[in-house]
């Protein structure tokens, strides 16, 4: 075939192989990520979805730093036995403000897209300090060391600016309060009014019952909050999608 | 002048990161500063022991650089064995909970240890022997040493720090938790400067090439790096909450990170363990073979499908999810079509034996290469079929995607680098041969074995799990509670490990073999000569 002996023109040159093969590789990357940034129902609109609160930012960065993502995903499909087993299938608003997202890829464990609101404060402490004595037939690891590590949000409000800088849309407000919204939210006995305000549907508990804001209250916060914010009864899926 | 330039900027690097280690906010990124203190501080003083030595000018143009090929063997072996063995581990630790042991709760548990798995086997393994080969590769075929002096040993050295540096950053809970690309930031811009210098190396020796033409092998090899360094700086865009600490806050976020993610994921396979392992392919298989590659037009056309279309396969990680059904529909399509250049791939491989086949009977190097693209086109095959829409909704989050990945990895990539290994040895340390064939062949029978033993249990287990969590009863109710999978799955997780066990004694009779080549096998005149073909 002809044109297979103009090849030779890029074999012997290899500034040439390496742009051809540059600008080759380049397509695929920008027609399938790029429209994703400005075609508008990628996303849809939803009310209810907000920023996460200090403390729950701060147990979502438990949850990536154990690697929780490998075993667990958050993104249910929407096929009759997971609708049925976790809930409404997950939409793409829901995790707007994930950087980075938390879909993952395996289940090892159950989907955890919805998993807040579904099991007490006290279980959660339970199956973080000893998981077979709540499901004996699971195979996840002991995290009862969440519970003696005690935290004080120190860096929470350089957290918050940081996702401010990626476009999560955190207040000048919320971030002069980030370290007090941070430790009101485990003490129900404090003035958590403007926390609620700022972060609309925030729980606010002494999550692992002990004195102290341990990693397992983030943890456990982050946790009981997962797929609470938007209310199925009044959602209509978009048609365009 | 030069050492004068170098003593300053390790120093200045060397006292900042003792800083930085100082006002580190995070144990991880302490600790990770104090091993860069250490490094720096280590070539410092070597550095200075060498300053003002009188310098011996030999000429070595005329000699292939083969100390940095030596030592990238060295390295693959190694962390060969390391990732294998982190692999057992944590295959037991799924099917026995309490390997995940009390007193090393906050550091061993399965979720910081899987990373350190992948990350050892696929970028210190993997990455180790591309490098390594590559390097030897594109001497060979270009007849010119290595362009640019010690950079390729700044390579070498850099990307074994890149290593040490991910390893304890993920043990002591550092991680972007993107799935191959776990590293955080600092890594990560470290390992785009060592990468940049891996691709000036190698271009470099392409451009004084004394062939006329570039070799096939050196097509992948090169779009292996050009991809690799463009998926690594997209997907790792991100900003750090503070220089003194290793949290980053990505710059994506939902359903544009997750397609970035798997567009990087897809391609760690595409081009980290495909593109590269086929240059490897090229020139091994060939060279042991002792024939001519089987189609010179057939390498023209899968190189520049299979380069196009990888790119385009990520979406089918996201099949069924918020992402757009646009986007996963063009991922599916691109992923079938795929099977075709990879299959092209795998012809021109097993093609180039024509007339050598009776060497499959006596020389157990062929044996494994020959294994190696069989199971390059099983898994080629696979995927295509798992990327359908109907196949995936039933095999993705199980472990059949487990097993699919590791015929891949352990067949494909694991069998093709150990035939190089075998092949480099003796030709590296001038040795007449290996120290044991008989010892090759039994790693290639505890390998294929071993992998079978895996790749079976996994279909297994995931195709149960997947029908296990859809099977409704008459009444419309889910029948099986998840807790009931986790249970059914514990058999064939014991028979995974048992496989794990079996690739990982096979590698480890691998690196006693090599050793004992090295040291007791007859030696002969060193070949390293640059001398072109024609």
């Amino acid at each position: 075939m002809a044109i297979l002996d103009k090849h030779t023109v890029l074999e012997k040159n290899v500034t040439l192989l390496a742009i051809f093969a540059f600008l080759v590789v380049t397509v695929g990357g920008i027609v399938q990520i790029a429209p994703l940034f400005w075609l508008e129902n990628t996303i849809e609109d939803v009310e209810g979805v907000r920023p996460y609160s200090p403390l729950e930012l701060a147990g979502r960065d438990i949850y990536i730093r154990e690697g929780c993502y490998v075993c667990h995903s958050q993104m249910i499909r929407p096929m009759r036995d997971e609708v049925e087993r976790y809930g409404h299938y997950s939409l793409a608003a829901e995790s707007k403000y994930d950087h980075p997202f938390q879909w993952g890829s395996k289940r090892t464990g159950p989907d955890l897209a919805r998993v807040g609101g579904r099991y007490s404060d006290d279980w959660h402490v339970d199956h973080l300090r000893d998981p077979q004595s709540v499901v004996p037939e699971s195979v996840m690891p002991k995290y009862g060391f969440l519970e003696n590590r005690l935290i004080d949000g120190e860096y929470v409000g350089d957290l918050l600016k940081t996702h401010r800088m990626v476009g999560v849309p955190y207040t000048e407000e919320m971030i002069e309060n980030a370290r007090a919204d941070f430790a009101v939210q485990v003490d129900p006995d404090g003035d958590w009014d403007g926390l609620v305000e700022r972060y609309p549907g925030a729980q606010v508990r002494n999550f692992d019952g002990q004195a102290g804001i341990s990693e397992a209250d983030a943890l456990i916060a982050y946790l009981q909050m997962l797929g609470t914010l938007v209310d199925f009864s009044t959602f209509t899926p978009d048609a365009s999608r | 002048m030069l050492n004068y330039i170098k003593l300053i900027v390790l120093g200045l690097i060397t006292l900042f990161a003792l800083i930085a280690a100082n006002y580190a906010r995070d144990l991880a990124f302490l600790v990770n500063a104090v091993i860069v203190a250490a490094a720096a501080g280590g070539v410092f003083l070597w550095t200075l022991r060498h300053t003002d030595e009188p310098l011996v000018k030999r000429d070595l143009s005329g000699e292939y650089m083969d100390g940095v090929v030596r030592a990238g063997v060295i390295a693959t072996a190694g962390w060969g064995v390391v990732g294998f063995l982190v692999g057992v581990v944590i295959a037991f630790q799924l099917a026995f909970p309490a390997l995940n042991f009390e007193w090393a709760q906050g550091y061993l548990n399965f979720g910081r240890l899987r990373p350190l798995h992948t990350s050892a086997v696929i970028f210190a393994f993997g990455g180790n022997a591309l490098i390594a080969t590559s390097f030897y590769v594109v001497q060979r075929t270009s007849a010119a040493r290595l362009w640019g002096g010690n950079l390729a040993w700044f390579v070498f050295w850099g990307y074994q720090l890149m290593i040490v540096l991910a390893a304890t950053g993920y043990l002591l809970g550092a991680t972007q938790s993107k799935e191959y690309a776990e590293p955080e930031w600092y890594v990560d811009w470290w390992l785009t400067i060592v990468w940049l210098a891996y691709l000036a190396v190698f271009m470099g020796t392409l451009v004084k090439r004394k062939e006329p033409h570039i070799y096939v092998a050196n097509w992948f090899y090169l779009s292996f790096i050009i991809t690799v360094a463009m998926l690594h700086v997209v997907n790792n865009l991100s900003i750090p909450v503070s220089f003194l600490g290793s949290k980053s806050v990505q710059v994506f976020s939902g359903v544009q990170d997750a397609m970035v993610q798997w567009w990087y994921g897809h391609n760690a396979v595409g081009f980290f363990l495909t593109a590269g392992f086929l240059g490897m392919m090229y020139y091994f298989v060939p060279k042991q073979a002792e024939r001519p590659v089987f189609s010179y037009k057939l390498s023209i056309i899968h190189f520049w499908a299979l380069i196009f279309l990888y790119i385009w396969a990520g979406p089918h990680h996201l099949h069924y999810t918020a992402l757009p059904d646009w986007a996963s529909t063009l991922g599916m399509v691109f992923s079938i079509v795929l099977w075709m250049p990879s299959w092209g791939g795998m012809i021109n491989g097993l093609m180039t034996l024509s007339g050598a086949w009776d060497k499959l009977r006596t020389d157990p190097i062929i044996r494994m290469m020959v294994i190696s693209i069989g199971f390059y086109g099983m898994s080629t095959f696979e995927g295509p079929m798992m990327s359908i829409r109907a196949v995936n909704s039933l095999s993705h989050y199980t472990d059949w995607t487990i097993g699919h990945v590791h015929s891949g990895a352990l067949g494909w990539n694991g069998m093709i680098t150990f035939g190089a290994l075998y092949f480099l040895v003796p030709k590296l340390w001038n040795r007449e041969r290996l120290y044991s064939l008989s010892l090759v062949s039994w790693h290639f029978w505890l390998a294929t074995i071993g992998i079978i033993l895996y790749a079976a249990s996994m279909w297994v287990t995931g195709i149960m799990e997947g029908l296990m969590w859809r099977e409704v009863d008459a009444n419309g109710f889910l029948v099986n509670s998840f807790a009931d999978t986790v249970a059914a799955k514990l058999p064939m997780y014991v028979v995974r490990g048992l496989g794990g066990v079996m690739f990982l004694s096979g590698a480890i009779i691998m690196c006693y073999n090599l050793w004992m080549t090295v040291k007791s096998s007859p030696a002969v005149k060193a070949t390293n000569s640059a001398v072109p073909a024609e």
